[in-house]
């Protein structure tokens, strides 16, 4: 019997109804949890009477090509041409409550959700067809967005639909439509492009609204500052300015034009500003943050005999500096209060959660907020997005009725952003007397990798109300995805081997999610561990990876990679050229990557210089090959950032990495000479996010490379100019050195 | 002098090639000999002097083109006497009369480093001066007159820091290659040593008791600001100061401070230093009425960054009424620095400011210089300021 | 009331005299091309030409501009179409988030005016006042190369592939 056996059509009105008995049926299949959360095909798919189909997901496209993607695996499984797809993404009004777009998950959660749905719906109408002509349903070919009879009969799915209700349950396991060609697999252009070439409305920050006021908040130079007193009532008088809004400690301007509301921060900011908050401990924090009072958490205990007394232990310890996401627009939403509602445009993660921390900081229903996902800049994680659309929310309050352009200035977004925590890793290794690894400890030091709002005191401005709401307490995040300790648990199948996440609640600097999480540092680490440890026993880097690692994919990957790049032929490293080679598979359980590259270090200034990059990545099955090529590009090239230059810098009183002159990143001239990058396609095998698989490989293989180049490790990250000088400095031994 | 098989990188020690870097870069050797970054000390820089341009020469170990076979003996008479290994005589753009300062000690540091630099080929443009200084033997009778050989001898009543940087600031740092006057010979005018010159379109201002800073510098500040380019209370390191400061965040931190120490001395007797001003100057309400289409100019070009409120003020950044260059006797910095902005190396954190030329046209430059004069200065109106623009413009086509 | 000419139109604009063009361009002329990114001259976001060359938007005041012309990126596109520039980063999907690459084009526009075949080092230091957070920079200068292409010149010493 078919899935849709149980299913039954009424003879003379083609209505579908739904044995009711169908939804306990399925206990031993599951759907997919996006699906499981939100089971009725009409909250994903809706097919209109002219044939074009809408589809919903609760994921928001961040650039990172998520439109198209899901788009494809729609088209795919409807038989029918992207083309004829329209794609609702994130709103709390339209589309299925997904959670956040984070993690690399979209694909994964969304992908699948409407892979299956669309299978469903797709069977629907097949044996809506079938009916139709009164042919069996096995009969029946879906194509272009039409059924298809063998006799040459064809009906289009805008009328197949006129009589066919989707409010139904999913049903779990629907097969895959097979054969045909697929659009799948295809490097389809991005739909998102096109308007963001040619200047048409794309972003938040691009909406106009008729009536439409510009503000701006007001705040001190960074987290834990708050703005002295001003002249209110003289700001008040200049030409344009609306109100200026006050709550408990929240203040923002609106005025008629946006640089009038700039001119009217200024002038308010000119009033000076004050730490609210305890002074800043040192200027680098990673030093403070593996000091600070620690919860250890275990996040693996692999058994296996204890090493052998005559091994040998080799240590090592790794760091990095906070880090910023630093979109290059800063946060911006556009809100506005009426009839009682509030709508909020906004590029927020979450629009759910967002729902329901504004809801609370607005003290509203939570059906009386709308929350809109419009694209904003790249995000790479918990930015200023959720903040600013508070922020513009309790302005647009100030002035019922009119819509609320707010978006933060430069300096705002680097003061206040939440960061990526720095990190510190001690590693240890035993090596027994065959230079066989014996025993492995990863301690890894670190505050939270995710303060994101759910409730109003997750938002900035839901502190700065009177009476403040209450900041959660943070909490690690469970293994296997993991915060700080994300990918803290080596792939490699190691005996004896033990890790432990020193937790550490105390913030002194605001931190949240940041690309990769803890990935990119343990990954760092470890591979640069592997490295040092394959020096220790003579191994090459590459061979001594694959001695450890047993799945046979992420050896593919690795193996992939290192041919590509022509790892065997490379090059003796030294001279200041060297080559890196680093391999993850992102929490161990999503995309594979493995990252080659040569680099060339100018003994002189202590500068890097990347001649090649060559990745190899097994994301599961590619819907897009082109669109993970570009994430993955782009995830190098932000990672090489990351590894070479940025840290952010604090004052005892703010953070001093206040815009782009005091947070420099990475610019033309110094990006890699060519970005090679190889996708293993696995078809049928489920799609895996590949947004932050890059991170962590790409920094470690930049380690590898700048040690083998120069013979000398740099185990603190960024590898500066600085750094690489110092390294290099040869240090004359003291004369009189004391004993000890 | 005989030249010498360039010997080998290996031959030096490489503690001595260490200390000799830190000397290259307190003499800041690259700031005239590298053109073209990828090219290393290769030469090619342009000095120009009242009789055409001195070409600065290709000093890595290349034996035909740069110093490869120069003994170190032949290295040792160049810096401390002008004399090249082939005996002709180096003109005084090479600042032989500060190197010659050097200790021997220093000598072989610098030339252990020089020795082992990576070769290049190619010889900077030969230097044609018009007129009898062409003729090398000129600057043999300039030497005569004006050449006082040798270490100087340490000042007793001073403190070891004080004879350090003094040691420096006449030697190896030659400050006084920007920051004094030249005479005719394209020498520095040591009877106004120190009184501020005009290099390559930019003013490098009175460093000695005629310091036009408007807030005293003190020792404190001046180590920050040549190891940071920025001084909280005076401006940031613009034009060719800002490659000094660099080069400077990378040496040895007592050698910065000893230079920071001389310096403070050397304009002890500057009127800041005798009066400090508590309040910036900003005359606001008045230059608004005068300079109207200025003050429109500064509010949407300037302000975002200049005025209190705005976020650089808000970290501390200096206030342009203490900036230096508006207290100058002349518009070259400041229409330098707004026209060509302040550029930190790509990747370095530093201060930056874009650059106007392109944004403004000549005349809303002038108007601006004008009204920054007034609003934040209690100085009269300068000069010449379309003269400086039209050096700051001659620049940018080179 | 301020007159400019934006993309070979002119336009009456109600504005404070100071207003950087760049806020005049998006909300008075609905022009969504150049971006705000840091109102400091620091990213490009905001590049626009004024008369040929590459400007920071952000920092030219409205008032500022007298007989001046502006192009924008909405400017680069010719009877409806896009232009060489944009249909080359269309064709190399030279996109992550997007946001910077009105900027990136705009720039690119002016070199590739003045040089048509100018050498990559020459492409890359003349993109460098714009950022990009994305790190999509390897696709930008393959588009770059490819719109220098169908302009009729091309980008030379492209770095070899040395395995
Ligand atoms: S917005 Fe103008 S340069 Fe950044
Ligand atoms: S594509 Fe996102 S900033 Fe460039």
């Amino acid at each position: 019997m078919s899935a849709l056996g149980r299913r039954r059509f009424l003879a003379n009105a083609l209505v579908v109804s739904f044995v009711l008995s169908g939804r306990g049926l399925a206990q031993d299949k599951k759907l997919p949890p996006s699906l499981a959360k939100t089971p009725h095909l009409d909250s994903w798919i809706r097919v209109n009477a002219d044939g074009r189909v809408t589809v919903f997901t609760g994921k928001a496209e961040l650039g990172q090509g998520i439109r198209t993607a899901l788009t494809q695996v729609a088209a795919h499984e409807l038989a029918m041409p992207p083309a004829g797809i329209d794609l609702i993404t994130a709103d709390t009004d339209l589309t299925p409550d997904e959670g956040v777009t984070a993690g690399s998950h979209s694909m994964q959660d969304s992908g699948t959700a409407i892979l299956n749905a669309a299978a469903n719906v797709r069977a629907l109408l097949a044996e809506a067809a079938a009916w139709q002509f009164a042919i069996a349903a096995d009969q029946i070919v879906m194509r272009d967005g039409a059924a298809h009879a063998p006799d040459g009969r064809r009906i289009g799915y805008g009328d197949l639909a006129a009589g066919l209700s989707l409010e139904v349950q999913a049903e779990p396991d629907m097969p895959r439509r097979e054969g045909g060609t697929s659009v799948i697999g295809q490097n389809l252009p991005r739909l998102d492009i096109p308007a963001k070439v040619s200047g048409g409305q794309a972003y938040v920050q691009d909406i106009r609204l008729p009536g439409m006021l510009h503000a701006r908040v007001v705040r001190g130079p960074s987290d834990g500052t708050k703005v002295k007193a001003a002249d209110i009532a003289a700001v008040e008088k200049m030409p344009g300015v609306v109100k200026v809004v006050r709550e408990g400690g929240f203040m923002a301007v609106v005025a008629d034009q946006e640089w009038r509301a700039v001119k009217a921060l200024h002038r308010l900011q000119a009033a000076g500003w004050e730490r609210s908050a305890p002074p800043i401990p040192a200027s680098d924090l990673r030093e403070t943050i593996r000091r600070l009072p620690a919860e250890q958490v275990t996040i693996f205990d692999y058994p296996g005999p204890p090493s052998p007394a005559d091994a040998r232990t080799i240590r090592a310890r790794y760091s990095r500096p906070h880090l910023m996401h630093g979109s290059v627009g800063p946060s911006c939403a556009v809100a506005q209060w009426a009839n009682g509602r509030m709508t909020v445009w906004t590029h927020s993660q979450g629009v759910y959660p967002l729902r329901k921390a504004l809801a609370e900081l607005l003290r509203l229903e939570p059906q009386r907020v709308r929350c809109i996902h419009v694209e904003g800049a790249g995000c790479y994680g918990h930015n200023g997005a959720d903040d600013v659309a508070a922020d513009a929310a309790l302005a647009a309050r100030a002035v019922p009725g009119k819509p609320v352009r707010l978006q933060w200035m430069r300096e705002q977004e680097h003061g206040w952003e939440p960061l990526g925590s720095a990190m510190v890793v001690e590693l240890a290794a035993e090596l027994d007397a065959q230079n066989r690894i014996a025993g492995w400890r990863h301690e890894v030091w670190s505050n939270t990798h995710s303060t994101r709002p759910t409730t109003a005191g997750g938002l900035l401005a839901g502190g700065e109300l009177d009476p403040p709401f209450a900041t959660p307490k943070p909490r690690p995040i469970p293994m296997p995805e993991g915060g700080g300790a994300r990918n803290g648990n080596p792939i490699y199948a190691l005996p004896n081997a033990r890790g432990t996440f020193h937790f550490v609640e105390q913030m002194p600097a605001r931190v949240s999610a940041l690309r990769g999480l803890g990935a990119q540092m343990n990954v760092f680490a470890i591979e640069s561990f592997m490295d040092e440890l394959a020096a220790a026993t003579g191994a090459d880097p590459v061979a001594f990876r694959l001695a450890w690692l047993k799945d046979e994919r992420a050896r593919d990957v690795v193996r992939t990679a290192a041919d590509r790049f022509g790892w065997p032929a490379r090059r003796k490293g030294g001279d200041g050229v060297g080559t890196g080679f680093a391999f993850a598979r992102y929490k161990n359980l999503a995309t594979h990557c493995a990252v080659a590259l040569e680099v060339r270090v100018d003994r002189d200034t202590g500068e890097i210089r990347v001649p090649r990059v060559v990745a190899a990545v097994d994301s599961g099955e590619a819907v897009n090959p082109d669109g993970i090529r570009n994430q993955i590009e782009g995830g190098i090239v932000q990672s090489l950032s990351w590894t070479t230059l940025e840290a952010v810098g604090f004052d005892k009183t703010h953070r001093a990495s206040f815009d782009w002159s005091a947070y420099p990143i990475l610019r033309f001239p110094a990006v890699p000479g060519r970005v090679e990058v190889h996708v293993i396609d696995r078809p049928g095998e489920p799609f895996l996010g590949a947004g932050e698989a890059a991170q962590g490989p790409a920094a470690a293989a930049l380690g590898n490379a700048v040690a083998d180049a120069l013979g000398v490790r740099l185990r603190d990250m960024p590898l500066s100019p600085q750094r690489v000088k110092a390294a290099l400095r040869p240090v004359r031994a003291e004369p009189h050195q004391a004993a000890g | 002098m005989d030249a010498i098989t360039p010997p080998a990188p290996a031959s030096f020690d490489r503690y001595l090639v260490a200390e000799g870097e830190d000397l290259a870069k307190l003499g800041n050797c690259a700031g005239c000999h590298t053109a073209e970054p990828s090219r290393p000390l290769a030469g090619g820089r342009a000095m120009p002097t009242p009789f055409g341009k001195v070409f600065a020469t290709n000093i890595t170990p290349h034996a035909e083109d740069g110093i490869g076979a120069w003994s170190r003996e032949a290295f040792g008479r160049a810096l401390r006497r002008g004399i090249a290994r082939n005996g002709e005589h180096l003109y005084p753009a090479f600042p032989y009369d500060h190197f010659t300062r050097a200790t021997d000690q220093e000598l072989e540091a610098l030339y252990a480093w020089l020795m082992t630099r990576r070769p290049i080929a190619g010889r900077a443009p030969e230097t044609k001066l018009a007129g009898i200084f062409g003729f090398r033997p000129v600057v043999a009778a300039w030497n005569l007159i004006n050449l006082d050989e040798g270490p100087l001898a340490d000042d007793r009543q001073q403190s070891p820091s004080w004879n350090r940087g003094r040691a420096l600031v006449e030697g190896l740092a030659h400050c006084g290659g920007c920051h004094t006057p030249r005479d005719r010979f394209g020498a520095e005018d040591r009877s106004h040593a120190f009184d501020g010159a005009r290099i390559e379109g930019w003013y490098a201002p009175p460093i000695n008791a005629r310091s036009p800073a408007v807030r005293p510098w003190t020792a404190d500040e001046l180590y920050v600001y040549l190891r940071t380019g920025l001084g909280p209370m005076h401006a940031a390191a613009a034009g060719p100061m800002g490659g000094v400061t660099r080069a400077l965040a990378q040496v040895p931190d007592t050698d910065v401070r000893a230079i920071a120490v001389y310096v403070a001395s050397l304009m002890a007797g500057a009127p800041a230093a005798r009066q400090d001003k508590a309040e910036p100057v900003d005359r606001l309400a008045d230059v608004q009425r005068a300079h109207p289409e200025a003050a429109t100019l500064f509010a949407g070009a300037c302000a975002t960054c200049h005025e209190p409120g705005a976020p650089m003020m808000q970290q501390g950044r200096p206030h342009l009424a203490w900036g230096t260059p508006l207290h100058e006797d002349n518009a070259n910095d400041t229409i330098a620095i707004i026209m060509k902005g302040l550029v930190s190396p790509a990747g370095a954190t530093g201060p930056t400011m874009p650059a106007f030329a392109d944004m403004l046209d000549d005349r809303q430059v002038q108007e601006l210089a004008v009204y920054l004069r007034a609003r934040f200065t209690d100085k009269p109106p300068w000069a010449d300021v379309g003269g400086a623009i039209a050096e700051a413009r001659q620049g940018e086509h080179k | 009331m301020i007159t400019l000419t934006v993309n070979g139109k002119a336009h009456q604009v109600e504005v404070d005299p100071d207003t950087p063009l760049l806020y005049v361009l998006r909300n008075e002329l609905a022009l969504n091309g150049a971006k705000f990114g840091c109102g400091l001259g620091q990213c490009g976001a905001c590049t626009v030409l004024l008369d040929d060359k590459p400007v920071f938007s952000c920092l030219v005041p409205v008032a500022a501009l007298g007989a001046r012309k502006v192009r924008t990126l909405e400017g680069l596109q010719a009877n409806g179409k896009p232009g060489p520039l944009p249909s080359a980063f269309e064709a190399e999907q030279a996109a992550q988030c997007g946001y910077c690459i009105a900027g990136m084009i705009v720039r690119a526009q002016a070199l590739l005016e003045k040089n048509p075949r100018p050498t990559e080092e020459e492409v890359r230091s003349h993109l460098a006042p714009n950022l990009c957070r994305c790190g999509t920079h390897m696709r930008i200068l393959r588009a770059v190369r490819r719109a220098a292409e169908a302009m009729g010149g091309g980008v030379r010493d492209v770095a070899e592939q040395t395995p």
